[in-house]
Formats: C-alpha cells, structure tokens, sequence
C-alpha cells in the first residue's frame, strides 16, 4: 500500500481526502478502500475536524473496484471478502461526508458517493453502475441507495443498461445537491463543508445520525429517534451558546460540549 | 493522413486554420471527412500554442452539409437511421465547437447548405464573403435542419425568420444573412482571407482563458434563468480574476502599456 494513494489536506476543520491513482482511474481496489476507510475513521477521531470532503482528478472521482480483483474472485472468496466490512466502516462515518466529483464516477466510485452525506459535482461529472456490463451487478449499496435516492425507473434503467447519467440530469433527480463549473467544484464544497463544520458539532453529528434514519425506519420511529436527538441536545452547552449568540448577534463559539 | 486530405489543417501565429477540402463535392460531408476533422480538431483542443481556430472551405463553397452520394436510398429500400449519422458526427462536432475554450472564426467562403449552414452559424465569430449564401436545405428532402441548426436559427434570427428559413429552403445571401444578425460582417469576395487573417491573429494575441469563459457564459445564457445566469457570471468571474492574463492586463492599464497576453 502507498501512502500516496490518498493525499490529505486540513484547513480550519475540514479535511480533505483526494483519491490519487490517477494511473488506474482510481479504482477502489480492496486496499484502496480500506486505507480511505482509515483515513475516514482517523478524522472521525479527531476532534479539530469536523466535515470530510472526498475529491478525485479532473477526469475521474473513481473509475469502479479493480477488475483484476474482480477477475480472481470465486463464490467461496466472495463469500468472505472483507470489502462489505470495509464499506460497512464508511457507512458507521459519524461526521458528515461530502463528495466532490469531476469525470466519472462509476461503479464502486458511485457507490462510494451514494454512501456520502452530500454530493455535489462538476458538469463533466458522469455517474453509473456498469458492473451489469461486466455480468456482475452493483455490490456495495448500488442497487439500495440508489432507488431511495432517484426512484424506482430511473434506478431499473442505471442498473440495467449500464449506462451513465450526466451532472444535470443526477441534479434534475436529486442525486446531487450542486452542480458547479469543474474549475470550482472543489473548493465549493470546503467552502460548504466550512459552513457545516462552524456549527456546533453535537447538534451535525444528531442532525446526520437523524437524517440517516430515515432511511433505516418507518416515519413514526425516525421521528421518536428525531426528538431523542432533539432532547439529547437540549443539554448541550453548545445549544445554550448558539441561542445566546444569535440573541446579542454574534457569531458562536462552539466548544463540542 | 491520406495522400488526398479531405481537411486541411495550418498552424501559423497561434492560428490553426481547418480547411474542408472536397471542392468537387462543394466541401460536402462523407464518414472518412468527418473523421479527418474530428482529428484535426483535436489539434485545437490539445495544443495549447493554438490560440483561435479559423474554419473555411476550399474552392467555391464552404460545406454543402452531408454529401447525398454517400447515402445511398433509393424508394423501396428500408429507412436508413439518419439519426446514427447526426449522434455519431455531426452533433459530436457542435458539441465540441461551441465548448472549444478558444475563439473560432467561420470564414464562410461560398455556399453553406444544410449541416453546413449550421456549421457555419457555430462559429463564434462568422464572416462571410459576398457571395456566400445560407440555406436551410433539409425541408426540401423531408428532413429537420439538424447539427444545431434548428437551435442556432432561432438564437441568432428569431422566431420568424428561422420558421421561414427552415420550412422554405430558401437562399439567404451573406447581405440578408448580416442584416438579420446572423453573423458578424461580410467582406468582399477578395478580402475575405485577409479580414479573417488579421482578425484570426488578433485573437491569437488575446487572454484566450478569459475569452474561453466568456464562450461558456454566452452559451450558457441560452438555457439559463437570469438568477442561474448571475450566479455562472460569478463563478467565471472568479476564475477568471486568478489567470494571469487579467494581472497582465491590469498592470498593462496602469502603466500605460501594451498587454502581453499568454493565455493563460
């Protein structure tokens, strides 16, 4: 493993992780993933750090997993890959991700957005899942993330042909929240991962695990989850600041507490 | 290249200039031409020395659009997909001119008909010799102007003018052609190839970077809502404010001297 194949950048409180293996379009290859999954976890840990951005190159966020691993795998060495456990540590993430994509993001690339917070992208960005090409089929929250996320036709066509939907089109649907000019799809989502991470860390960290829950319950339990949350903030001495400060007009100082 | 290049292709000054090279088939287009420019597009596209492209036609005509001889239909015979056509070359080409980060001059020497017409009108910059003519040419076959064309007509000459253009085929002279805004100047015969030399040159010597983005905002105007429109103008402006063209063009004003501009 090279330590290269992520290069991470902190400003203020939020990190930056940039996929780097231009020379194999960043694929996730299953090493790949678990030094990301470590870095993720580090800053989950670290309490100068508040939002995680995710980027890739200008021409790929990340290009699927490694089809030379792919190519090896047998049922009893599918059966016990230790990627689903890699994908599962992302998923447990507490602080928010956001993505920020140019080029392709295809196949476990894609995945790796559906599972972050936000997602915004470039025009060039172009987002798929053509495992149904390779006669595989999605295998990292593809086929679940997805329907939730754009509805059931347009999920049915991305899976099965294959092919790829373009930044305006994913923006039309709901799959990505910005799209911005290449140029600036960087540093327009630190901008947004800033503008996250200055508020009070406990009330982000309820307010993801609450959102998240709405996809794992029905309504009436997400929103019990949603005011165990609430209350649990009320004793927070970050709450007490952000009302006093919006009172006498000011800006926050929040101490995580 | 083949021994008898259907498009020719010149680097001078920062100029590249493509030209279509059929003139028996008035610059008519067939597969292996559209191959030829799609490579020599590409020129455009990497060299970063290329700093305006000028596109024209050899002989008497620009681009009489898609060459008839290659298509081969006769009545009785099964439809062919006109469509496969239009997604494989021609709207790859509009495509990739009207996102091209750098000027294009269309110096349009004779006739544009058809897809020719439209390319043409793709040019960000059109001049045409006097004795140029635009025609909408597809009504007349039973076809939809097509590579942009039914797009760029009502852009550059408003709703009326495209609809008769479109569905009557009729000819439109360069002098028409500049009195409804549809393209830039027309020339005399003879000084078409100097106007657009000396233009093309001029252009090569401008902040092509800032120039690029202004190709981005004006397209994009098609589309966008004024609100969408602002926030793009903003977003350009930035990246615009960070070239080093725009540091060497300010301190060039302050100092009173002529910009030496890279591009960049």
């Amino acid at each position: 493993m090279d330590t290269n194949w992520i290069l991470s950048h902190q400003e203020n409180r939020v990190l930056t992780l940039t996929l780097n293996r231009p020379e194999i379009r960043n694929a996730l290859s299953t090493d790949f993933l678990e030094l990301l999954a470590e870095h993720l976890e580090q800053a989950d840990n670290a309490t100068d750090i508040g939002v995680i951005v995710i980027t890739g190159n200008s021409r790929f966020f990340a290009a699927g997993a490694d089809l030379k691993e792919l190519q090896k795998q047998t049922v009893a060495s599918a059966t016990t890959d230790r990627r689903p456990q890699i994908w599962r540590r992302i998923s447990l993430i507490s602080k928010p991700i956001i993505t920020a994509v140019n080029g392709y993001a295809l196949g476990a690339g894609f995945e790796l957005l559906l599972a972050s917070d936000i997602i915004v992208a470039g025009e060039s960005a172009r987002f798929g899942l053509p495992e149904i090409t390779l006669g595989l089929m999605p295998g990292a929250g593809g086929t679940q993330r997805l329907i939730r996320s754009v509805g059931k036709s347009l999920a049915m066509q991305m899976v099965l042909t294959g092919e790829a939907i373009t930044a305006k089109k994913a923006q039309q649907v709901g799959l990505i929240s910005e799209i911005y000019v290449d140029d600036l799809v960087l540093e327009s989502a630190q901008k947004l991962a800033l503008r996250i991470a200055n508020h009070a860390p406990l009330a982000v960290r309820s307010a993801k695990a609450a959102l998240n829950n709405a996809q794992e319950t029905h309504l009436s339990v997400g929103l019990q989850l949603e005011r165990q949350y609430f209350v649990t903030l009320a004793g927070t001495e970050d709450r007490l600041e952000g009302i006093n400060a919006f009172f006498e007009k000011r800006d926050p100082q929040f101490t995580g507490q | 290249m083949p021994n008898n290049p259907m498009i020719l292709t010149k680097i001078e000054q920062g100029v590249l200039t493509i030209t279509l090279n059929r003139p028996d088939r008035l610059n008519s287009f067939n597969d292996e031409m559209h191959r030829q420019l799609s490579d020599a597009i590409k020129i455009a596209e990497r060299d970063d020395t290329v700093r305006c492209l000028v596109i024209t036609g050899a002989g008497k005509g620009f681009c009489a659009g898609q060459d008839l001889n290659d298509r081969n239909v006769s009545v009785g015979e099964k439809a062919p997909d006109l469509g496969f056509s239009v997604e494989t070359f021609y709207n790859p080409l509009i495509r990739r001119l009207t996102h091209l980060p750098k000027p294009i001059i269309c110096a349009v020497n004779g006739v544009a008909a058809g897809a020719g017409a439209a390319i043409a009108l793709a040019g960000d910059i059109v001049i045409a010799a006097k004795s140029a003519s635009f025609i909408q040419s597809f009504c007349r076959l039973g076809l939809v102007p097509d590579s942009g064309g039914s797009w760029f007509l009502p852009q550059l000459a408003g709703h009326a003018r495209a609809m008769g253009m479109a569905l009557l085929g009729d000819k439109i002279s360069a002098e028409q052609a500049l009195q409804w805004g549809m393209i830039w100047q027309v020339t005399e015969n003879e000084d078409l190839v100097e106007t657009v030399d000396s233009l093309a040159k001029h252009l090569a010597t401008q902040p092509t970077y800032g120039l690029g983005l202004i190709k981005k905002a004006i397209y994009s105007a098609a589309t966008n809502t004024l609100d969408e429109q602002l926030d793009l103008e903003r977003d350009l402006q930035r990246l615009g404010g960070r070239s080093q063209d725009y540091r060497e063009g300010v301190d060039a004003f302050l100092n009173k001297r002529t910009p030496q501009f890279k591009g960049k």
